[in-house]
């Protein structure tokens, strides 16, 4: 079968998406995504990244792949290599028996990404699905259409060093995907998403982080010139806006996510919720807005104003998770 | 967010491409919208770019110059080259640099994916 790629706007639920539609069962991006529970926050002091904290709006890199294997029964086989020949000829000899499969590459090395969105991201993750001589056949669910890859530059994004290094990690199907049964795959998300959202035992993850996060912007200075302070909102919103999300922190997908669960499983209840979750990802859109607007000094630089907006967000998302949790529970099996 | 309010506002750093987000159609149902990019992300991307420009531009030697150049900070550089930070450190130093051994420049410029005799040279 001829592959087909797929604009997506997240990495991994992309590459999930087209792997799973290649081998015959249709599941879009959000479903990908959402069935994984791969919706989150967290904001990680203690990891730095160039002098700031991690801050993630979703599970870690690796969690969707892992979370659909274990869901649909997939039979994933994940592979490493300690030395770069070996996972490149192990790469050419999966593609000439057909198969399509899934790298885990850093983005930095990747000659088609747009320079100024070139980082040290290691776990961007991309399929291929053929090669001609030295060029490989590469579908990227973040770009529009197929791309080519030359095969040093992918074997320098496969092997890059450092935090989340891939080590060459590639993954394919053993088996042709099992149709789901999506209500109980479904609801089971839903427990596990709320779950991670309300009641993680560390005050860093979910609602609980995204206000110990308005804690820690309220205690930046106002000073108009303070570029570190204008460093770390800043950070705040391209972790946001522009690591591998499709805006607003990954909670358009989700939304998405609970429209086409209400649709496949005709548990309207899901329908409402969705609607509230666009609004509140607009509001993270509206505190990304303010954001630039400060560190263009177009208005006054304020932290503070900026905390209570994420205070805001964090107060709703509480009742939004309590309330997709009930509408769970209230889901008859 | 609507689908018409999805941004085209030909976000600079995305050098023309497109990237897709989830927006409400005018049937209440999200789906995928290509987006030309928004004010927003180029403002906290191009404000990331700068900032390594800036400490590029700060550089004491060539190889910290060429470190903030790939992007990189002392941590990432020092995993990258699977030594420890105080080492890469003293290697930063102008003064060690330049007595740097060659096999110590080809793992900085493999790392960094430069050629040996660029590592020397601030361009």
């Amino acid at each position: 079968m001829r592959f087909q790629h797929q604009h997506a706007s997240h990495c991994e639920s992309g590459v999930m998406s087209s792997l799973l539609r290649h081998h015959g069962l249709a599941l879009s991006e959000p479903m990908a995504f959402g069935l994984a529970s791969a919706l989150a926050f967290a904001y990680l002091p203690f990891i730095r990244l160039n002098g700031l904290p991690l801050i993630a709006y979703r599970m870690p890199p690796g969690a969707i792949v892992r979370a659909l294997d274990r869901g649909l029964d997939l039979g994933v086989r994940f592979e490493t290599f300690r030395s770069p020949d070996a996972g490149m000829a192990r790469l050419d000899a999966l593609l000439d028996e057909g198969k399509v499969v899934g790298l885990q590459t850093s983005i930095y090395w990747l000659p088609y990404i747009p320079p100024d969105l070139r980082f040290h991201f290691n776990a961007h993750n991309l399929l291929v699905y053929g090669r001609e001589g030295d060029e490989y056949l590469v579908s990227d669910p973040v770009a529009e259409t197929p791309v080519r890859c030359a095969r040093q530059d992918l074997q320098k994004a496969r092997f890059a060093k450092g935090v989340l290094a891939p080590k060459g990690r590639l993954y394919y199907l053993t088996r042709p995907p099992p149709a789901g049964d999506w209500r109980a795959l479904g609801r089971r998300a839903l427990a596990r998403t709320a779950h991670i959202m309300l009641h993680t035992p560390l005050p860093l993850v979910g609602v609980r982080g995204i206000r110990w996060l308005a804690r820690a912007v309220e205690r930046l200075g106002c000073a108009e010139d303070d570029g570190a302070a204008k460093l770390y909102i800043g950070h705040i919103v391209r972790m946001q806006e522009e690591i591998g999300t499709g805006g607003a922190g990954f909670r358009f997908i989700y939304a998405a996510f609970l429209q086409e669960l209400a649709a496949t499983t005709g548990y309207g209840p899901l329908e409402a919720l969705a609607a509230r979750l666009v609004e509140i990802g607009d509001e993270w859109q509206q505190f990304a807005f303010a954001a630039a607007k400060m560190i263009k000094r177009r208005i006054a630089f304020e932290p503070p104003a900026l905390a209570a907006r994420l205070r805001d967000i964090a107060s709703r998302e509480q009742r939004f998770f309590a309330d997709l949790n009930q509408a769970r529970l209230a889901w008859a099996l | 967010m609507r689908e018409r309010d999805v941004p085209q506002e030909g976000n600079a750093t995305l050098a023309g491409h497109r990237k897709a987000v989830y927006a409400v159609g005018e049937d209440g149902k999200l789906r995928v919208v290509p987006s030309r990019g928004w004010e927003v992300e180029e403002v906290v991307t191009r404000q990331a770019v700068e900032d390594l420009e800036r400490r590029a531009r700060e550089a004491r030697s060539p190889l910290e110059y060429h470190m903030y150049r790939a992007r990189m900070d002392i941590a990432m550089l020092a995993g990258a080259v699977g030594i420890w930070r105080w080492r890469l450190r003293r290697h930063l130093r102008p003064q060690v640099f330049a007595r740097l051994p060659l096999r110590w420049r080809r793992r900085y410029a493999e790392a960094l994916g430069i050629a040996v005799e660029a590592l020397a040279r601030v361009d």
